[in-house]
């Protein structure tokens, strides 16, 4: 397949991480946070980190929407999913993550909820527009790139009169987090880890552009590649990370030059900016409460925002003790560190949500890696320098 | 759940729509967010809206930059 075959060669990717081994200086380490859960995917898929040297070494951040979802708002959905009246609508990546006391919004449906999975928000518009007697509401997450659809379904919906069409809205944001792992006071005190660099979502920047890195690559001093999702653009970013390290140099780099720009896709950002603003605060699973780490529909859209509509309460839930999570989304542990990691918790008896979806870190180490989980782990306490 | 994929515009449709092609399988998927799409494009998709255009030219230049790393060049 075009832009996809080409970018998974991998003698390119072997020389390449030979190249990386080259300029790499063997007297110090190299710790790069790889923010999103797409490359996580992508490095445990093909098996980055085997090639790369020793010293340079991937740390797994937080970037799955669905593993930052809190529990309570999956309790919260599998509540108003209960209610007869309702029709949730939900991407499929939802269905198995565990909220309290062993529910799901899959245990949920089996026990006759009405939820359907939907692969787009133009799903559930036609299924609010084909069944009129439904409150059709759209469960919508994730971060920049998924943000457009869901503004463009609700200004349809309103087009088309829909009055049955409304949004649980859980979309976050990209570079809120990141700082966020750098200097919140929360993340300090359960292990900070030592990040010489970002790997930064081509596909958010698709949306938003690389701008936005500017004003982190600056303030915390250190190095942005936003890069693609194929094998050969991760492994050309690392590259580029050791590189920019080496220099002592801390800007924002763009891999992905075949589809992203400074600014993004202009249009994109402004269905979003009309349906939505920042929140103030929105608790992420693992981060704590991040400052306008998300966004929430603006007042005039009030109507459609099934928070308010059908008053749903949040209700404040606590993860499963043995569940590493919070630490795994951190980056200040990996997977094969809990307790649980493919005993009781598989991908097929999810405890956390990290084991849910396939971009989770736990998911990703238990179908690529788990047999050969013995490189050198990135130690929380020998890092913290 | 982030992910998007490259896919071919193969034919334009009313209201912003088009059909578009990957690995030989074919949707019907929204436009809506970018602007002079024609067919033949290529386009990163998700969740059923196209994100950006690919630029072929950049595509070819990053394969380019990455077969210099490769062999130990500047890139
Ligand atoms: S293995 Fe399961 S229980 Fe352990 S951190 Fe991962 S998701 Fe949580």
């Amino acid at each position: 397949m075009k832009y996809i075959d080409e970018y998974r060669d991998g003698r390119l990717a072997k020389d390449i991480a030979r190249r990386i081994g080259a300029i790499a200086d063997p007297t110090r380490s190299y710790q790069l946070m790889e923010f999103c859960g797409g490359h996580t995917h992508a490095i445990s898929r093909y098996g980055l980190e085997d090639l790369l040297p020793t010293n340079v070494r991937m740390i797994h951040g937080p970037g799955c929407p669905v593993c930052v979802l809190p529990i309570g708002r999956i309790d919260a959905a599998i509540a108003l999913a209960m209610r007869p009246e309702i029709t949730l609508c939900t991407y499929g990546d939802l269905m198995r993550v565990p909220g309290s006391n062993g529910s799901s919004l899959l245990k949920a449906k089996a026990a006759g909820a009405d939820i359907r999975m939907v692969y787009s928000t133009l799903d559930a518009l036609r299924i609010a527009e084909a069944e009129p007697e439904c409150e059709v509401v759209f469960f919508a997450i994730g971060f920049e790139t998924t943000t457009p659809p869901t503004a463009l379904a609700l200004k349809a919906a309103i087009a088309k009169g829909l009055g049955n069409f409304s949004i649980f809205c859980n979309h976050v944001l990209t570079p809120a987090a990141i700082q966020n792992i750098l200097e919140s006071p929360d993340v300090r005190k359960l292990g900070a880890i030592k990040i010489d660099g970002f790997i930064g979502p081509a596909h958010v920047s698709t949306v938003i552009g690389t701008e936005p890195y500017e004003f982190f690559a600056e303030e915390f001093g250190k190095p942005v590649v936003v890069a693609g999702f194929e094998p050969l653009d991760v492994i050309q970013a690392i590259l580029m990370l050791v590189r920019q390290v080496n220099d002592g140099r801390h800007e924002v780099e763009n891999q992905y030059i075949r589809a992203v720009t400074a600014i993004g896709n202009e249009k994109a950002k402004a269905e979003v900016a009309e349906v939505f603003e920042p929140c103030e605060s929105f608790e992420w699973r693992g981060l704590g409460e991040v400052p306008y780490g998300a966004l929430r529909l603006r007042a005039q859209y009030a109507a459609y925002d099934a928070e308010r509509r059908f008053s749903m309460v949040i209700p404040a839930a606590k993860d499963n003790p043995g569940c590493e999570c919070g630490a795994i989304l951190r980056g200040v542990k990996k997977p094969a560190d809990c307790k649980l990691f493919g005993t009781v918790c598989t991908p097929d008896t999810p405890m956390g949500s990290c084991m849910v979806s396939s971009e989770g870190a736990c998911a990703a180490y238990w179908t690529y890696g788990r047999f050969r989980e013995k490189a050198p782990q990135v130690d929380a306490g020998r890092a913290v320098a | 759940m982030c992910l998007a994929a490259p896919v071919q515009v193969k034919e334009l449709l009313p209201d912003n729509m088009a059909k578009a092609t990957i690995g030989g399988v074919s949707k019907i998927v929204s436009m809506a967010l970018l602007d002079d799409v024609k067919v033949g494009d290529y386009v990163v998709l998700h969740v059923g809206y196209a994100l950006a255009k690919i630029d072929p030219e950049e595509a070819e230049r990053t394969l380019a930059l990455i077969r210099e790393a490769a062999i130990g060049g500047a890139a």
